[in-house]
């Protein structure tokens, strides 16, 4: 039990996090409404990565593996940003 | 062969692993890149758009693709301690609902059709205007290329539950097998955990 009791409590929380955004979707728009979905699927991005792909018993080449795609999306998306933001 | 360290053999593994995963998101990445520039230059069409797309069924399907990980997850915790039984249930009811994904993913591109949003299937003139026409391009080619990921490790779940069940693959030695099929498949539900968002709940 003492394995299979944080695996469900991540499962519990992702389906908080899933209700979570479709409910922030119901009352913002715009900029909040992006920032708070965004911000939400990250966290559930996180707990997944952090738990269910067992990043928290990796070293640390592991997790700069794993950190190091999400660092070459956020380049690619952060130029594009740039680029579209400042015309 | 694994004998003589399996720790690092298990790295080695784990790593290329990882580098497979990075081009996938490297490869998704692209898309999301199309979806952030369309948001940014014509955000009220875009969420127009994103507004006739059934969002009830994507919360459904993110139900079932989170309970797959859960499933994913315990199977690979059983993998490791060498329990069969544990290893195949867990790998079969993600594979089971993966295909219940799919199903529903189906369902939803046929209601599509119907009212007239999905492109291919769809008149030029149909569209509310030319960036929610670009937006709906978007959302079929996001999705199809995602189903066609769960449609692969639908199969890898599969084939290693009967490799399990066999016992070709001897547990707990080849519990890094399970690991790294467990990680193809957190990855196409994290690649899912953003494009719900990104297509479905634009506002």
């Amino acid at each position: 039990m003492k394995v299979v009791a944080p695996l469900i409590a991540v499962w519990a929380a992702l389906l908080a996090l899933l209700g979570m955004t479709v409910g922030a979707s119901l009352v913002l728009t715009g900029t909040p409404s992006l920032v708070a979905s965004l911000g939400i699927a990250s966290a559930k991005a996180a707990l997944i990565a952090w738990v269910y792909m067992q990043l928290r018993r990796e070293g640390g080449l592991m997790r700069i593996m794993a950190l190091g795609a999400a660092f070459w999306l956020l380049i690619l998306l952060g130029y594009l940003a740039l680029d579209y933001l400042t015309r | 062969m694994a004998d003589a360290a399996p720790s690092r053999q298990r790295d080695t593994t784990l790593m290329g692993m990882y580098l497979f995963l990075a081009s996938e998101i490297m490869l998704f990445g692209g898309l999301f890149a199309v979806a952030l520039a369309l948001r940014l230059l014509h955000p009220q069409e875009v969420a127009a758009a994103s507004r006739r797309l059934h969002y009830g069924i994507g919360a459904a399907n993110t139900v079932l693709l989170l309970t797959s990980s859960l499933a994913v997850a315990l199977a690979v915790a059983a993998a490791e301690m060498g329990k069969v039984k544990g290893t195949v249930a867990g790998l079969l009811a993600a594979a089971g609902l993966g295909l219940g994904f799919l199903a529903l993913k189906a369902a939803e591109y046929g209601m599509e059709i119907r009212e007239q949003l999905l492109p291919a299937f769809t008149p030029a003139e149909a569209f509310d205007s030319p960036a929610a026409h670009l937006f709906m391009d978007l959302y079929l080619v996001a999705t199809a290329l995602h189903a066609v990921h769960v449609t692969v490790g639908v199969a890898l779940l599969a084939g290693l539950a009967w490799r399990v069940h066999r016992r070709s693959l001897a547990l707990p030695r080849a519990a890094t097998g399970v690991e790294v099929v467990g990680l193809y498949w957190h990855l196409v539900d994290v690649i899912w955990v953003f494009l719900y968002p990104i297509l479905y709940l634009v506002r």
